[in-house]
């Protein structure tokens, strides 16, 4: 089954080939084919922001507040005279970012974390296991506010501290992975050849336990520009005026009658970024099901 | 008398597990001479897996442990070396094959990744760079006969690193590992794998079982061992391909000059590949021989036992030999001789104590109360 679609057969490199029928498969459902597009505009668009926003993140027109949707403001303008259509597009690159160093960085401290305690097991898993399961123990967002509070309310601070309690849950993650993995039998026949410890976790234990990682993180994208914009919404987060979405929907709930739109676009801007996020996400499980692939 | 390339003495390695201490080696003692092919054959428990996973120190700690004994290679004490010490022989001087290729190999690299590994761990290829280099620039060289200037240039840079092979420099990651996939695909080559430039660009899963017992026993011959232990390498094979494999190995053998050490359940794999043989018994080796007057004239009753149970097809029977009774629960093994509880010739002596082990004729010894010491 697997060899049918691969076009090219053994002349491009093994990767390119397995590549090539990960994208095969993902293009089997709809749904996901229309997550990955919907990801890749929201991608597009925060990259070429500066082209495509009319105006500044921050840039007020005094004499044109609080104007509906219409040719001069596509999305209208909020109550100081911001251009709703401009500060989403800017806004879209603070919250990917925060979402992609949340995740980044939660990913691998977890995977380095959470790989060493399970290979090497014993006291050093117990310690580490502990360490996890406080910082579990904790509702994450409380645990959150309270960091973010402590640091000063900015953006950064909020980055690090979502990066804070994120990461024990994948550590756990690849935990529980590397401890099936070390198991089997490829481990003890790397360590028959002589390949030291250091080497059969980076090359052979990690890459087998990585995969439920990438989909959680995929998933988690989505997760943490909700969270972000959470918390930016109660004011832990983006200062006045900064274009960030869930301080624009905070911003503009209190127009919510008058100026609708202040608050509605952000806020569906928030929805098919982590909708779409979320249906990549279960696409990249389902292509990496080892029971699906072959 | 040869000198052996390996030596086992004494050696116990026991499981301390919640149910009791498992004794699954009970002070074993064998040599395996340069280039030859040493069975140790006996049924499935008998302790035929630990003692290769016990001189490669690849014994699951906890629960097992090598509690005693000696494994001599080449002068050193194997058990007394390092934990890096021993990494450095394992794959390199002492390499090992095992049953099932298929979950041996790891699932996520390709074959060529697998055994440059091999080889990026255990070989200084250095100079192997360099020598890479300079064909290559033989090749532009022939290419650019007409063209003298290029040529000279060409040749000038030929001598300087002709002047480097003495030291060579440390090579870059990328000319490394060409170098080792160079390697790795004569190494296949070796092995007779049908189309190594390909093979190198497949993963485990694109392969027969056939050619990824190839593709590991490439990987286990690609530093050219001393000895290669392999752990019943044909089991999850069909037949034809067992033909193949061991075919291959005994060829190999004599190519690399490497020992074999042969664990198999399968008296047909015995008789066919092995130059001597260790029966092994409940954690016990209790008959030594070359393989030919083992089947023609086997001593031990355990031994006696096996050879009758082989199912002949020369004659019409109705039932197949068994030996009666079990396997002996090992954390519980029966007192002296651990196969006297079964055992048709049972003396007064034989649960007493262990029966010495004696060399009845040259070079065929056994562990047996029926044979007194002369």
């Amino acid at each position: 089954m697997a060899n049918t679609s691969i076009r090219g057969g053994l002349k491009e490199s093994p990767h390119m080939r397995e590549l090539r029928y990960t994208v095969h498969l993902l293009r089997q459902s709809p749904l996901v084919v229309v997550g990955i597009l919907l990801t890749t505009a929201v991608f597009v668009v925060a990259l070429t922001a500066p082209w495509i926003a009319p105006y500044g993140a921050e840039q007020r027109i005094w004499g044109e507040r609080i104007q509906p949707p219409g040719p001069a403001h596509w999305l209208g303008t909020d109550e100081s005279g911001g251009d709703v259509f401009s500060r989403l597009v800017w806004g879209s690159r603070l919250d990917l970012s925060i979402a992609l160093t949340v995740v980044g960085v939660a990913c691998l401290v977890g995977a380095s974390v959470g790989g060493v305690a399970g290979f090497l097991g014993g006291r050093v898993d117990e310690v580490v296991m502990r360490i996890t399961d406080i910082f579990l123990a904790f509702p994450a967002l409380i645990l959150a506010m309270t960091i973010a509070a402590a640091l000063g309310r900015n953006l950064t601070n909020l980055t690090i501290a979502l990066a804070i309690v994120w990461w024990p849950g994948y550590s756990r993650i690849i935990r529980g992975q590397v401890l099936t993995e070390r198991e089997k039998p490829y481990v003890e026949a790397a360590r028959a050849v002589g390949a030291p410890t250091r080497r059969i976790l980076l090359r052979h234990v990690l890459p087998n336990s990585i995969y439920p990682l990438l989909v959680n993180a995929t998933l988690d994208l989505g997760g943490v520009i909700l969270t972000a914009a959470g918390l930016s919404f109660i004011g832990f987060g983006a200062g006045a005026g900064v274009a960030e979405w869930g301080r624009m929907i905070s911003d503009g709930r209190n127009y919510l009658f008058q100026a609708p739109w202040m608050a509605t676009f952000p806020g569906l801007a928030i929805l098919i970024t982590a909708l779409s996020l979320n249906l990549v996400g279960d696409g990249l499980r389902d292509v990496l099901d080892p029971r699906l692939r072959r | 008398m040869r000198e052996p390339l390996i030596s086992v003495q004494n050696l116990k390695t026991y499981f301390h597990t919640y149910g009791g201490v498992v004794r699954a080696l009970e002070g074993i003692s064998f040599d395996i001479y340069p280039e030859e092919t040493f069975g140790l054959v006996g049924e499935t428990g008998c302790g035929k897996s630990v003692t290769s996973l016990s001189i490669m120190r690849l014994v699951p700690n906890p629960p097992g442990k090598i509690e005693a004994g000696k494994v001599t290679y080449r002068g050193q004490d194997l058990l007394q070396l390092t934990e890096d010490q021993m990494r450095r022989i394992r794959g390199s001087k002492i390499t090992m094959i095992f049953q099932d290729p298929m979950t041996f190999l790891n699932p996520v690299l390709t074959i060529g990744e697998q055994v440059t590994e091999v080889i990026e761990i255990h070989q200084d290829l250095a100079k192997e760079v360099v020598l890479l280099k300079i064909e290559d620039l033989k090749d532009k060289l022939a290419r650019a006969q007409g063209n003298t200037s290029a040529g000279r240039a060409v040749e000038q840079r030929m001598r300087q690193l002709e002047a480097e092979l003495e030291t060579p420099p440390k090579p870059r990651r990328r000319e490394l590992k060409k170098a080792a996939l160079k390697r790795a695909e004569a190494a296949l080559r070796l092995v007779r794998m049908p189309d190594p430039e390909k093979v190198v660009k497949q993963y485990p899963h694109e392969l027969s079982g056939g050619m990824r017992q190839r593709a590991v026993i490439a990987m286990a011959l690609s530093c050219n061992p001393d000895l290669l232990i392999a752990d019943e390498p044909t089991t999850s094979l069909d037949v034809t391909i067992q033909a193949q494999i061991l075919t291959l190995l005994s060829e190999l053998e004599k190519k690399i000059g490497a020992s074999v050490l042969l664990i198999t359940h399968d008296m047909g794999i015995v008789a066919e590949t092995c130059d001597r043989v260790g029966v092994m018994y409940a954690g016990n080796i209790i008959e030594v021989s070359e393989t030919k007057a083992l089947f023609e004239k086997p001593l031990h009753p355990y031994t006696r036992g096996l050879l009758r149970a082989i199912p002949k097809l020369h004659k019409d029977v109705k039932n197949l030999e068994t030996i009666p009774g079990s396997v002996p629960n090992l954390i519980y093994p029966p007192s002296g001789c651990r196969f006297h509880p079964r055992c048709p010739f049972k003396m007064e002596v034989c649960d007493k104590e262990f029966p010495p082990m004696l060399e009845i004729e040259s070079g065929h010894s056994v562990a047996c109360y029926l044979y007194p010491e002369k």
